[in-house]
């Protein structure tokens, strides 16, 4: 006859991660009942074995999966949390797919504060509840201390593809629009507002966004999309060339028509930046034939997430694959891609 | 060469620092090189220095020298 | 932005465009050198370039401290942080630019050398005063705009008895290379100058007259925004086209014949002119680098490192760097521009900054050369 241990609840106030966390005994199974279950708590994740046993999915399989390191892990507007729910949903999304359920594995570095852990656990799970894609599976490992970054999170997600419809990177053509769902920059210059040496104060939050509401919103227009993709790491310039590169295009923008919020717009000049070339986490590039181009901008105006939507510019016939820009001041030049991490300059 | 950005000083603060606002951005910045700047001031920033003081006056006059010659082609 | 956005007006820059080709007419040809960097940089980004007729040449010059800048003192600044176990301080700027045996302060930090970026030399001040424990240099460079802001943390380490901290001095002057241009032996075809913008706003437009006596060309200094630059090219075909040979001065809202005297007296209290000083691509120029005073000789890294030295380190044979920051040749008349070497992979010295006369072009201009090609 055995009698249940008394176990002492974690110290969510001043605990800290340790390496028995990942260890695969009892620490670490209390640190997933009393953390991550009780925060992600859903029927699959409840199975508890080493993976979910998900329904049948009838359609095509959309896989995604995204690492996410970010430094500082809270940020004005988001943390690593949601960001590693919603930068997954959104890879899902931009594939032209409803995503369904998420996978998150993390690697904790020894002497985390487990309060802030919690800060991060509870912002996935209102992510994803708001989202409605639960986390489904997940696995935590624990490093010793000064071989991690505090958090970092991987998440994968499984998510099924819209009835008839086929997006990739490589079917731009000639004569199509290009639109985007908002102001640029963002996400990049919020995180870059808090970096050690360079910090500056400015109404800037990120632009942290789960976008499937929106694509969902678009497809339903019932205009002929041909490629979506989220302008992440290397900013809406980077984005473009990958897919003038893809689908062997050209391109011409009309800088003009490009949104970005003055206080962005202020600390790029500040530091010597371009916007265009400042990561995002909630806005959308998408390429749509011509003739449906309004009728796209009108489904994206009407959606929370894509009210200040735009036409940006259009396809154009060219085989070695340059963005081009008409500037606000009626010249031009080339929108090439980013040279390595963009650094602020002084010169 | 030399990045710079003129930008309105809105607080004044101790060792000769002040604090600058460029449409919401804002920094502290040196004042150890121009003299009697006051809030309401633009100033040329460059690697957190103020370099000097933008002369408002000779700024509009700048700026209605250039809507005069766009009259005369 | 106030006092920004209103020199970025697109009718008035037609205008003004259109007032430029007028001038310009249809007969030979003009060639200007915008000396500064930053205005290469904004002809490209604005696509001011693109505005200009096709008989008004814009040279680009070596106003871009990063390319000039000596493979060599990088070189010093990684074995300072490698060997020394020194706390590097650097702008943004200097952190990519390829230094010998493969390394640049960035792979050096993979490498496991502290090599912090910094906004302002007052963030390495205050690396100094956290980091007691260890010697902190800061890596300066930088044209006239960009030495007074070293020069006063410098006084400022010394009020407050820093004895961690120290600057590697890389600082130089507008003035000597503008003239080692002109005074190129067979001379360059240049009709004049864009003076540099914030250069201007500590050294006065005064200084320039020597251009303009001594070598007959006109200077027209402005602004960085795009109408201030169209505004100075127009001013300078007008004095063209009068056979005028004079500094002029677009840049009024912060530029004065003396410019700052308050910056100026703290340069010339914590530095002095060195005898020669080699730049990339121009070679050693004579009087055209500062170095800390004897009196500050505590805070120059140069001094406290005695055992370390600057070593020359020569540039790829087939680069043309050399031709194109004395306005000889243009980028793509280079035969590695593009091929072997791109921004990603700079070979010479107008390719490390965005602002250099190569990295320019091919960021925003080459496109053009392809359409030349294919038509």
């Amino acid at each position: 006859m055995s009698k249940a241990a008394y176990v002492r609840p974690l110290d969510m106030a001043h605990g800290r991660v340790d390496m028995s966390h990942g260890s695969g005994g009892r620490a670490m199974a209390q640190l997933i009942a009393e953390l991550f279950a009780a925060a992600l708590g859903n029927e699959y994740l409840a199975q508890g074995n080493d993976g979910a046993l998900l329904p049948q999915i009838n359609g095509r399989l959309v896989m995604s999966t995204d690492a996410h390191v970010v430094a500082p892990l809270f940020f004005p507007g988001g943390d690593i949390g949601c960001l590693s729910v919603r930068g997954t949903i959104n890879d899902i999304a931009m594939m032209g797919a409803q995503p369904l359920y998420l996978a998150a594995s993390f690697i904790l570095e020894e002497g985390y504060p487990l309060a802030d852990l919690k800060r991060i656990v509870d912002s996935m799970a209102q992510a994803a509840r708001a989202a409605g894609v639960p986390i489904v599976t997940g696995d935590t490992k624990v490093v010793e201390q000064g071989k991690g970054d505090g958090v970092f999170i991987t998440t994968t997600g499984v998510g099924v593809a819209y009835d008839g419809v086929t997006l990739s990177g490589d079917l731009a053509q000639p004569g199509d629009k290009i639109l985007l769902s908002g102001a640029i920059g963002d996400h990049g210059m919020a995180i870059l507002s808090q970096r050690e040496g360079l910090a500056f104060d400015a109404p800037i939050l990120s632009d942290t966004a789960a976008l499937h509401g929106l694509v969902a919103a678009m497809i339903a227009s019932g205009a002929k999309l041909r490629v979506l993709r989220d302008p992440t790491r290397g900013g809406l310039a980077t984005t473009l060339n990958e897919i003038a590169r893809q689908s062997g295009v050209g391109m011409m923008l009309q800088e003009n028509t490009i949104p970005v919020n003055p206080a962005v717009a202020a600390a790029c000049e500040f530091l010597g930046l371009d916007a265009l070339y400042v990561a995002n986490e909630g806005k959308l590039i998408a390429i749509c034939a011509a003739e449906d181009a309004e009728r796209l901008l009108a489904a994206m105006r009407a959606h929370p997430l894509g009210q200040r939507a735009a036409i940006i510019g259009a396809v154009l016939e060219d085989a070695r694959g340059f963005v081009q820009m008409t500037t606000r001041m009626g010249g031009c030049r080339m929108v090439d891609w980013l040279n390595g991490e963009q650094l602020p300059r002084i010169c | 060469m030399c990045l710079a950005i003129p930008a309105l000083v809105v607080e004044l603060l101790p060792a000769d620092m002040a604090r600058i606002d460029l449409d919401g951005m804002r920094k502290e910045v040196s004042l150890s090189l121009v003299d009697d700047v006051a809030v309401g001031d633009y100033v040329i920033v460059h690697v957190g220095y103020a370099l000097q003081k933008l002369d408002p006056e000779e700024a509009a006059q700048t700026l209605a020298l250039f809507a005069e010659l766009a009259r005369q082609p | 932005m106030r006092y920004v956005d209103e020199f970025r007006d697109p009718v008035l820059a037609q205008n003004l465009s259109a007032s430029i080709a007028l001038e310009a007419g249809a007969g030979f040809g003009y060639r200007f050198m915008e000396f500064c960097g930053g205005h290469t940089h904004a002809l490209s980004r604005y696509g001011v370039l693109g505005m200009l007729p096709s008989n008004v040449q814009m040279i680009h010059g070596p106003g871009c401290p990063v390319c000039v800048l000596p493979i060599g003192r990088i070189d010093f600044a990684i074995r300072l942080a490698l060997e020394h176990d020194v706390i590097l301080c650097s702008y943004g700027d200097c952190l990519r630019v390829p230094a010998s045996d493969g390394l640049s302060l960035l792979k050096a930090r993979a490498q496991g050398a502290d090599v912090r970026m910094v906004y302002s030399a007052l963030d390495a001040c205050k690396i100094a005063a956290d980091n007691p424990q260890s010697q902190v240099v800061f890596f300066a460079i930088g044209f006239e705009t960009t030495t007074p802001p070293t020069a006063s943390i410098i006084k400022q380490a010394h009020a407050a008895g820093l004895k961690n901290f120290s600057v590697l001095c890389n600082h130089v002057l507008t003035l000597p290379a503008m003239e080692a241009i002109l005074n190129q032996p067979g001379g360059v075809p240049l009709d004049g100058f864009v003076g540099p913008a914030h250069v201007s706003t500590v050294i006065g437009s005064a200084p320039y007259q020597l251009v303009a006596q001594r070598y007959r060309k006109p200077v027209v200094i402005a602004g960085f925004e795009p109408l201030d630059m169209l505004q100075a090219i127009l001013m300078l075909l007008r004095q063209v086209n009068t056979g005028r040979a004079e500094v002029e001065n677009e840049f009024t809202r912060a530029v004065t014949p003396q410019g700052n005297r308050k910056a100026q007296a703290l340069v010339n209290e914590v530095f002095e002119v060195r005898d020669a000083f080699e730049w990339r691509g121009l070679g050693s120029l004579p009087w055209s680098g500062l170095k800390l005073r004897a009196e500050f000789a505590q805070y120059d890294a140069e001094a406290r490192y005695p055992e370390m030295h600057f070593v020359s380190v020569p540039d790829h044979k087939a680069c043309e760097c050399g031709a194109i920051l004395r306005g000889e040749k243009r980028p793509q008349e280079c035969k590695i521009f593009g091929t072997v070497c791109t921004p990603d992979n700079p070979i010479g010295a107008c390719m490390v900054s965005s602002e250099g006369a190569c990295a320019a072009h091919y960021t925003y201009g080459r496109y053009r050369d392809v359409m030349q090609e294919g038509s």
